[in-house]
């Protein structure tokens, strides 16, 4: 491109740009996600470390040589790979066996992505997607959450971690329940300030939802987010848990609970937020929101799983086409619904 | 339909290869996604559906002069039907586990559009031999493709194969591929497969032709 003001430009609308592009976008969510990975590999150690570069490198690794087997030029440049491999891997239990980490991220672009016909095609969510076919296929391995905050955690592995590929992983570290199976099989609660700061087990990334605000506050600082998504994803939640708890705190649990616990902070900001699966009016992102705050407390309380938000998430990227066409903006210049009867 | 050049052979194989019922037509989806869980589930409701297949066409196909057009189908119906109650006692007789793990699939032979659809469509107009050979042809290849997805799911779901463990006993199984999903998976897979196949067949044939078009110009 000619520099601005020396010729004449004649070319096509868009004729103002922001700046923006998918990469610097793209780069920015990593950038976002940053503290998050940080603070995964601070709590669960080696194995959280293991588990990422194993999630991010099998899902760029597949990208590339999809791009090279179908003779188009590789796109693990614009970060968007890089994204879905880290989100998927934060999604992880920490001590998931690394073979089994490697299947899911080939699942993850190979499925989730390529085969819909790569980034901005992707109806679902790819990291949840090699998630959601993880879950089906070892139910056990991803169910098995280790505790963090050990002792010898930079010096020493689980077990597990190291499972020779299509074997059955034995876990000898100390496991501990999440605190949503905690409620869900126990009744027992979990302090919110724990929930908050990320000093309870879990997911990889999902432990801290401070760290996980802080990086989507960031990504809607720079209008690089829609921030009605996680607001009113969360809100659902709070709203509905809330009425919940109103009529029976020995058996719902407190909104505020819902809302730190488990993957729900991570899903509602960096993965129901994903550009290509979210809806594009803003009518349309309310209601998205509002259907995965509805799914994940349905299912959260009257499912057989503690955690819902995937399924929830998921499903938002199902019904996302059928809310961009119901919600469609007036085209300017055409008549109004009243000026039209 | 019923071109003379083609011999019974012919006949045969397409239904094992260029017209596959599953993996070309995608027909029969329901016992194909439903009963193809292990290899041996998936075999015996091939072998059935093959077994209801070839009886049936060569039934219909005898019986085509003096079938009126007005009830041909609840007479194709009542044909398939009849096999099918056969089939349905003597998989009871053979094995009451596996009567069990067929259920109710094994009635639904009946209305199994591959079935249906080769008496309306070839045995209602061609000689028996050709209907028998067609309806063979189609029978092994609906029970080949049945055999191809479920050993998949039965390796990959329970590291055996027909019962027997493949290997070490300490091998994860993949649930989901058991699950329904991972009859879609598989299917999913091997459409894949062979659509490839086709497509590059068909790249090398153009190919060919163009070769030959640009000499023959020379």
């Amino acid at each position: 491109m000619p520099a601005p003001g020396k010729t004449l430009e004649i070319r096509t609308s868009p004729h103002i740009l922001s700046g923006y592009s998918v990469d610097s976008i793209m780069f920015n969510v990593v950038l976002a996600l940053l503290p998050v990975t940080a603070f995964a590999i601070f709590a669960f150690g080696l194995a959280g470390l293991l588990t990422l570069s194993m999630a991010l490198v099998s899902c760029v690794l597949t990208e590339h040589l999809i791009c090279r087997a179908t003779g188009k030029p590789t796109t693990i440049g614009d970060w968007s790979v890089t994204i879905t491999g880290l989100l998927y891997g934060l999604t992880l239990p920490p001590s998931l066996p690394l073979w089994m980490v490697a299947v899911g991220g080939v699942i993850c672009v190979a499925m989730g992505k390529a085969l819909f016909g790569g980034l901005g095609y992707n109806t679902f969510n790819p990291a949840l997607v090699g998630r959601a076919v993880l879950q089906a296929a070892f139910p056990v391995a991803m169910t098995t959450w280790i505790a963090g905050f050990t002792a010898g955690r930079f010096t020493s592995l689980p077990s597990s971690t190291l499972t020779l590929p299509f074997t059955e992983p034995t876990v000898d570290a100390v496991t501990s329940a999440t605190p949503l199976a905690l409620w869900k099989f126990s009744r027992e609660t979990t302090a919110v300030a724990d929930l908050a700061t990320g000093f309870t087990s879990g997911s990889a990334g999902e432990t801290s939802s401070i760290l996980i605000i802080l990086g989507g506050l960031y990504l809607i600082a720079r209008n690089m987010m829609n921030w009605r998504i996680p607001v009113s994803i969360i809100a659902a939640v709070f709203v509905l848990s809330g009425a919940l708890h109103l009529v029976d705190p020995t058996r719902y649990a407190s909104p505020v609970f819902m809302i730190f616990s488990g993957g729900l902070m991570l899903g509602a900001m960096f993965m129901a937020s994903d550009m290509v699966g979210s809806p594009m009016t803003s009518i349309g992102c309310y209601l998205y929101g509002a259907l995965i705050g509805v799914v994940t407390v349905v299912i959260r309380t009257w499912g057989g799983l503690p955690e819902g938000v995937m399924y929830a998430i998921l499903l938002g990227n199902a019904v996302t086409p059928h809310l961009d066409r119901w919600f469609r903006p007036r085209v300017y210049g055409t008549a109004t619904k009243e000026a039209a009867s | 339909m019923a071109v003379s050049t083609k011999t019974t052979t012919d006949e045969f194989i397409k239904g094992l290869w260029k017209d596959n019922p599953v993996f070309v037509q995608v027909l029969g989806m329901c016992p194909a996604l439903a009963v193809s869980n292990t290899a041996r589930n998936a075999l015996a409701m091939g072998l059935a559906t093959a077994f209801v297949l070839v009886m049936s066409n060569m039934v219909v196909s005898s019986l085509r002069s003096f079938i009126p057009k007005e009830v041909r189908i609840a007479t194709y119906i009542l044909v398939i039907a009849t096999f099918v109650t056969l089939v349905d006692y003597v998989i009871q007789a053979i094995s009451l586990d596996l009567y069990k793990a067929l259920g109710a699939f094994i009635s639904l032979i009946v209305v199994n559009c591959l079935i249906l659809g080769r008496a309306e469509a070839f045995a209602s107009k061609n000689t028996i031999a050709r209907s028998t050979m067609d309806g063979l042809g189609m029978g092994v290849g609906f029970a080949f493709a049945l055999f191809s997805i479920g050993a998949v799911r039965e390796i990959f779901g329970a590291g055996s194969l027909f019962g027997v463990s493949l290997f070490h006993d300490a091998f994860q199984d993949w649930v989901v591929m058991v699950l329904p999903s991972g009859g879609f998976f598989t299917l999913a897979g091997w459409l894949l497969l062979f659509n490839w196949i086709k497509q590059r067949k068909a790249q090398r044939e153009r190919a060919a032709t163009l070769s030959l078009t640009e000499e023959a110009a020379r």
